[in-house]
């Protein structure tokens, strides 16, 4: 397919009157691409920390999710156990290994497996990499302790996210994932932004929670812990 | 797909006598835009992020080879492949070779107007591979044999009763007498066949909305989660991608994402807004082995720097689809082929030829409503005006209206012989409407008389009254 390529290529220069753009204007687009600049961000997502939690979980209920905050981190279990209880749910958690570490054995209720997802669990637990208040959307990052399937195949997602981690807009996120960026550079295979529990409304235009992806989305978060 | 646009006439015809497409385009008229409306009333930099994100699709698009070129390092750096296709026809043997080499027998797709665009399925059928749509719109529509009326609502051109049919049809499996009356039954159905689906297939084959030239990152928005078991479950991801998606940087799609659902649904954001790039990485608990990128050029090089340039910057929204009269009134199949709306009017010319495109550029009133909501501002009325003109230069349009023009033209260019010909009409007619102000019929007027008044002139030409007006000022 080289031929294509290049096919492509010549068309596109031939249509913008040039040839390869010159050493110039590579160096001026290499410049906005090696330091990316924010364009236009909204006031809501340039608030301060502490409106920045109350902005987060106002949105992510606007978008159906549903959200619990708790003192610590040990104080999740319990808190995963009384959702589940109360809304009637298998308390049977499939955990990402990242939250393993949660003492979820200390809630006899509850019974955590760590590892990936299967069809037929109806629960999976994961850690989130930040919140962003503008649109109360948690972002979720691959890796081998934080599987992607986690996010999608279970009825039922619980997202234990430290209130720490919230910011303001998407660009911050960008920026803390580019300072950290390693040899496979800022992203890793896949970054998931996810805002409520999967919907359509395909059919009728009718609003229906839980498509393909979980009924139900539930975001513990843990005040007193820096992440 | 064979392409019926050219009797958009018939077909227009055909869906305003269709009381369940009535029915439905009056849901989507009522939905979509008022949730817009209200989404945009949240947010007071609206305004602000439209400029920016016409302005980033404008600079891609000045820059094109570079960011494609980009692009694909960046995804080769990332152990992913990127394959350029001229048209239709090498994206077809690019993504069956894949499939091929894959030992594919099913392949999930999420939707994807590319995929349509080159009919990917029914060349996949043809070469013995099920591919298995899991948006649940477009499932809708791929079991009934039938193309996209919208582009994020695929199905939207039908009613409950009418997927409960196809279901009961398709799926042989469960009870004959189960009950498929509430939409909710139809989902729970459809996402049990197709849980099993996503679980089997060996490729996944998903759109694009960007494609992100700073990371080599493909970027995918959906509200079901169908995209991400879709890429995240086979072993093999393919992208099928039109080559404008390309952005510069992860900056660059955070604004345009912030006005794409907006103007689509009304949402803030869609549910699930991923962004893959490459093939799972060591130590990766899933994620696919394989990841390919395919480029699909067909035509749209072609509109760089001409007449239809600032077309390219579609986001592929539907808003101008959502405020369009004319598609509220015939919904997307009468447009004959993928792309609807606006967009597809000004669109579908390019990719199937004008000879081909029939009335498309005159389904249009030119109103301009499509033009006030673009996300990226493209002058759709005038992109339409354009084809108008290159039908009429290529005798296309239909003789009465090509000879009509004519006609006018060589008047309105001649002052004197027009004030001559047209002032005396206007007497007349003004004289004989008078006394009811309109005409309910008129002589070579029909076409606008059967279903409307035309309104009397007032008995002097516009260009008399102003005269008149001048002499009268002191």
């Amino acid at each position: 397919m080289s031929e294509a390529r290049a096919h492509i290529l010549a068309t596109i220069r031939r249509a913008l009157g040039r040839q390869a753009p010159s050493a110039e204007q590579a160096a001026a687009l290499h410049r906005r691409l090696d330091a990316p600049e924010p364009n236009v961000i909204p006031a809501r997502g340039q608030v301060d920390a502490p409106a920045r939690i109350g902005l987060f979980i106002a949105e992510a209920e606007r978008a159906d999710a549903t959200v619990a905050r708790v003192a610590t981190v040990n104080d999740v279990p319990r808190a995963v156990a009384d959702y589940l209880a109360a809304n009637n749910l298998p308390s049977v958690l499939k955990v990402a290994p990242a939250v393993a570490d949660i003492p979820w054995s200390e809630q006899t209720a509850l019974s955590a497996v760590a590892g990936v997802a299967g069809g037929d669990d109806p629960v999976g637990v994961t850690g989130a990499f930040a919140g962003v208040a503008e649109t109360g959307t948690l972002v979720l990052l691959s890796g081998p302790d934080s599987p992607t399937t986690l996010n999608f195949l279970p009825d039922t997602h619980i997202v234990v996210l430290a209130a720490a981690r919230i910011v303001g807009a998407y660009e911050d996120t960008w920026r803390s994932l580019r300072a950290a960026a390693g040899g496979d550079g800022p992203l890793p295979r896949t970054v998931n932004w996810i805002t409520g529990p999967s919907r359509t409304a395909d059919i009728e235009q009718t609003l229906l929670l839980g498509a393909h992806g979980p009924r139900r989305l539930h975001i513990v978060l843990v005040d007193g812990d820096d992440g | 797909m064979e392409a019926t646009t050219r009797n958009f006439e018939r077909n227009a015809r055909k869906a305003l006598a269709d009381t369940k497409l009535q029915e439905a385009l009056a849901r989507l008229s009522h939905g979509f835009p008022a949730k817009r409306r209200q989404a945009i009333a949240r947010l007071p930099e609206f305004e602000a992020l439209r400029d920016a994100a016409r302005d980033i699709k404008n600079h891609v698009l000045e820059n094109l080879d570079f960011y494609l070129e980009r692009f694909e390092t960046r995804v080769g750096e990332r152990g992913g492949q990127v394959h350029w296709a001229r048209d239709a026809a090498e994206a077809r043997s690019v993504i069956l070779k894949i499939c091929q080499d894959a030992g594919a027998r099913t392949v999930t797709k999420s939707k994807s107007m590319v995929g349509e665009e080159i009919a990917i399925n029914d060349h996949l059928e043809a070469n013995g591979i099920t591919p298995v749509e899991t948006d649940l719109g477009e499932y809708i529509i791929q079991i009934r044999g039938e193309p996209p009326s919208h582009l994020i609502a695929p199905a939207i051109h039908l009613s409950k009763d009418q997927v409960a049919e196809s279901f009961k049809e398709k799926h042989g499996q469960f009870p004959k007498d189960r009950s498929l009356e509430e939409p909710r039954a139809l989902l729970d159905e459809a996402r049990t066949v197709l849980r099993e689906s996503f679980l089997e297939a060996d490729v996944g084959m998903t759109g694009a909305n960007m494609l992100v030239a700073e990371t080599g990152t493909v970027v995918v928005v959906t509200n079901e989660g169908n995209a991400d078991l879709t890429m995240s479950l086979p072993r093999v991801h393919i992208v099928i991608a039109s080559l404008e998606k390309v952005v510069p940087t992860l900056d660059d799609a955070a604004t345009l994402l912030r006005v794409l659902a907006r103007s689509g649904t009304g949402q803030e954001i869609t549910v699930y807004t991923t962004f893959s790039t490459g093939p799972r990485r060591p130590g990766d608990l899933d994620g696919p082995e394989a990841f390919h990128v395919v480029l699909l050029d067909n035509g749209r090089t072609t509109m760089l720097g001409g007449e239809l340039h600032e077309m390219l910057r579609c986001i592929r929204c539907g808003a101008c689809l959502n405020e369009c009269p004319i598609y509220r009134a015939v919904g997307g199949h009468a447009y004959g082929w993928v792309y609807s709306g606006p967009m597809g009017a000004v669109l579908t010319p390019v990719l199937i030829g004008i000879e081909h495109a029939g009335d498309l550029p005159n389904a249009s009133t030119l109103c301009g409503k499509c033009e006030d909501v673009c996300p990226v501002r493209i002058p759709l009325p005038r992109m339409l005006r354009h084809w108008r003109q290159r039908q009429f230069e290529g005798n296309q349009a239909s003789a009465a209206s090509r000879y009509g023009l004519k006609a006018w033209a060589f008047l309105a260019r001649r002052p004197a012989l027009y004030r001559l010909v047209v002032g005396p009409g206007v007497a007349v007619l003004g004289a004989l409407g008078r006394r009811r102000g309109r005409f309910r019929r008129l002589p070579l007027a029909g076409g606008w008389t059967a279903s409307r008044d035309l309104p009397a002139p007032e008995g002097r030409t516009f260009l008399a009254l102003w005269r008149k007006r001048l002499a009268g000022r002191p």
